[in-house]
């Protein structure tokens, strides 16, 4: 597998206060990358230094197999969490401005801004002053300046902030298109909803450190811990079933509904192996349903997190 | 390089086009040329007012000193009663009435001489009517002493000294002071380009960041590329501003005085009203006539060509200078409010370059504070403009001497900008509270 980009013990400190220690990444191509983890992490700095705006101390950056250069800020768009645009500056005039600055030749630029706007429905904006735009329309804007020049690697920090549920569908629509097409992406976020969406590999930083990454669907096997959330219509009372699968299994939470004959219950096994259990519970009744609790990525998040808070 | 050339069009333009800039370069000429017919105006009336004081004059001691001049005329009251006289002074409008009682001698007289006005009388009337008193005092001692009022008109003589440079050229009084009048000048001007522009590129700075703009063109652009096509854009639209006022004043000072009729020369009194009031204090001594062609000669000997060389090469050197200073702090706070704790101190050795400039070069151009200040990096943009004018060479600013502070500001130029472009760096992705110095000192390890 190709990747876009690889990061090798990438270091850095503000004085006496490390923001990365020893960062590894590796961010296969075509992918969306999730890189989480709480503020203050380091995701920030990390961004920065593929963007080159900041620079490592130890360690360094390949980019499509090469190390990073300054002539590869063309093939990288970013969008970062502090945004805006000139206020008091035309949304055309900007946006060719900011397209020029990566590397897009003016009739290039304006043919693809047409595009883009009609894409998103922005229209005859183009003389407007982004003063005099609603937040979600300057958004917008940001959004197609940040892929105008068709970067090889995207990176999306919070892009959905800002938009109402119909614009972040949009945006989260386009972000896939761009996926589609051959882009990678880096999406940091703390929506895990999103992450849960968009990201086949993720990568947790706290404290400066990277504590878990990975394709998110491996990560959420390793995380299963033989949890099941269990459905019985009991043949017999109900309270005597429980008791009985207690003295067998683990249950964390349980409900009898008395009137249905009905037990809802969390089972915890001691392996993967169920056939014992689905045998026990068969005999007391019949199963509606029998289903293992797979970890959200905001379960894992803040699992992961809180046991490595120091 | 390209990039650097859409930020300095950017900027350029972004400055150009802002309302307040427009408005500001075409009000200023208006205002300016404004101020100037004013002052001339004012002057003119001024001029023509004059104050009558009456003199009523019972002794012979003082016959004939009262003469007129351009601020005072006196009428002579006879066979009055110092009562009348003083009703008729007032009733007539006078200024004031000064009553000589016959004494005596002539000390006795002057002794019980009193001048009444309405209120307590301006000191250019009073010194005026003290120096007839003495004149008289002292002739009336040196007749005692046997001396005619002939030697005494022979004694009173003023004495000029001549003086030269040793290759016989012929020096004329107040050429220094009016030199470094010119000199300091074109310092002044830097001082105001720095004041205003690095303003204007601090501001530049901090809207960047407070409109959040700033993380979005780093990633594309090093900030160093972007500080200094801030740079460049803005003084160049400072530069098209002030081409405009020179322009557009001229102009229209030219017109003004046409259609108002006001002569050049009533304002040749205040030479540099419209630039500087500081310079005012300096007052400079008044050319006589015939020392004219002489003044001429020496101020076409003035090496202009050099001057305006060495203008541009401080002016850059200096401008660059202060202007990464001014876009280091803008990187460094967050509103302008938060500013003025770090403006001061780079507002300092300008103010003192001016001040110490003026004082010290005007008494000698090339004493030790004037060189000292004159190779000072911070200063010497200022100072060294107001001491070329002299030239260089023997009798003027040594060539080492020129040389250096040249050099001393190339490689003050290298480091400030290096050290600003850290904090610059560093400031514009820093958000939330002021920084302190050993914060901002913190950030050049980063």
């Amino acid at each position: 597998m190709n990747h876009i980009l690889v990061a090798e013990n990438v270091s850095k400190k503000f004085g006496e206060h490390a923001a990365l220690s020893n960062i590894s990444l590796e961010i296969p191509e075509n992918c969306i990358y999730g890189l989480l983890g709480p503020n203050g992490a380091g995701k920030t700095t990390l961004i920065r230094i593929i963007n080159q705006i900041t620079y490592p101390d130890t360690g360094g950056v390949m980019f499509d197999g090469q190390p990073l250069a300054p002539e590869h800020i063309a093939t990288i768009g970013y969008l970062p969490e502090e945004r805006g645009l000139y206020k008091s500056m035309k949304v055309g005039e900007q946006a060719l401005y900011l397209a020029q600055l990566k590397g897009l030749s003016k009739a290039e630029a304006k043919k693809r801004l047409k595009y883009w706007f009609e894409r998103l429905e922005i229209g005859d904006w183009w003389n407007k002053k982004i003063q005099e735009l609603s937040k979600g329309m300057a958004q917008k804007i940001q959004f197609i300046v940040t892929v105008l020049h068709e970067p090889k690697l995207l990176i999306f920090d919070e892009p959905f902030s800002g938009f109402d549920p119909i614009n972040a569908n949009k945006i989260k629509d386009e972000i896939l298109e761009l996926k589609k097409n051959g882009t990678s992406i880096i999406f940091s976020t703390h929506r895990m909803e999103s992450v849960e969406e968009l990201c086949e590999y993720i990568a947790l930083l706290h404290q400066s450190e990277k504590i878990l990454d990975g394709k998110l669907s491996d990560i959420k096997k390793a995380y299963k811990n033989n949890v099941f959330r269990v459905g019985l219509n009991v043949n017999k009372d109900g309270e005597q079933v429980l008791a009985q699968i207690k003295s067998q299994f683990d249950i964390s939470t349980h409900q009898y509904y008395k009137d249905e004959n009905q037990l809802d219950f969390s089972l915890k096994l001691p392996s993967p192996d169920t056939a014992i259990a689905l045998n026990m519970l068969t005999k007391n009744g019949t199963i509606n349903h029998f289903e293992e609790v797979i970890p959200s990525a905001n379960d894992i998040f803040i699992q992961t997190v809180n046991s490595k808070t120091k | 390089m390209n990039k650097l050339k859409l930020i300095i069009r950017r900027e350029y333009l972004a400055k150009v086009r802002n309302k307040s800039f427009v408005i500001m370069t075409f009000l200023s000429p208006i205002l300016m040329v404004g101020m100037i017919v004013l002052i001339a105006f004012l002057t003119k009336v001024n001029d023509s007012e004059k104050r009558i004081i009456t003199v009523l004059n019972e002794s012979d001691y003082f016959s004939n000193s009262f003469n007129p001049t351009e601020s005072i005329s006196y009428i002579d009251f006879r066979d009055l009663t110092l009562e009348q006289a003083k009703d008729s002074t007032v009733s007539m409008g006078n200024y004031g009435l000064l009553y000589i009682p016959m004494e005596k001698s002539l000390e006795a007289t002057a002794n019980s001489t009193f001048l009444y006005t309405k209120e307590s009388p301006v000191s250019t009337i009073l010194e005026r009517l003290e120096t007839i008193f003495q004149n008289r005092l002292r002739q009336g001692r040196l007749q005692e002493l046997g001396v005619s009022a002939k030697d005494f008109a022979d004694i009173d003589e003023e004495f000029e000294i001549n003086t030269s440079t040793f290759d016989g050229q012929q020096n004329i009084k107040g050429i220094n002071e009016i030199k470094a009048v010119i000199g300091g000048g074109f310092g002044y001007l830097i001082m105001m380009f720095i004041i205003i522009y690095g303003g204007f590129v601090m501001r530049s700075v901090i809207e960047e960041k407070t409109s959040r703009i700033i993380e979005v063109i780093i990633s594309s652009v090093k900030p160093f590329q972007l500080m200094l096509g801030k740079i460049i854009g803005t003084s160049l639209a400072g530069i098209t501003q002030f081409a405009i006022w020179i322009f557009s004043a001229s102009l229209l000072l030219f017109v003004a005085m046409l259609l108002l009729d006001i002569d050049l020369n009533t304002l040749s009194a205040n030479p540099m009203m419209e630039q500087n009031t500081m310079v005012n204090m300096a007052a400079l001594p008044e050319p006589a006539d015939n020392d004219m062609q002489q003044y001429a000669e020496e101020l076409f000997k003035i090496p202009w060509a050099l001057l305006l060389g060495s203008f541009i090469i401080y002016f850059i050197l200096g401008y660059l200078i202060y202007s990464s200073i001014y876009a280091a702090i803008g990187a460094a706070v967050d509103n302008e409010t938060d500013t003025q704790q770090f403006i001061f101190p780079i507002i300092l050795p300008l103010m003192l370059a001016i001040y110490v400039g003026f004082f010290s070069v005007f008494s000698n151009p090339h004493g030790p504070i004037a060189v000292g200040f004159s190779l000072f990096p911070l200063t010497s943009p200022i100072v060294m403009l107001m001491r070329l004018p002299g030239g260089i060479g023997e009798s003027g600013v040594p060539l080492w001497q020129f040389l250096t502070s040249i050099l001393f500001l190339i490689v003050t130029f290298l480091g400030i900008v290096w050290l600003a472009a850290k904090i610059y760096r560093v400031g514009i992705l820093m958000y939330g509270k002021k920084p302190t110095y050993r914060e901002l000192f913190k950030w050049l390890k980063y």
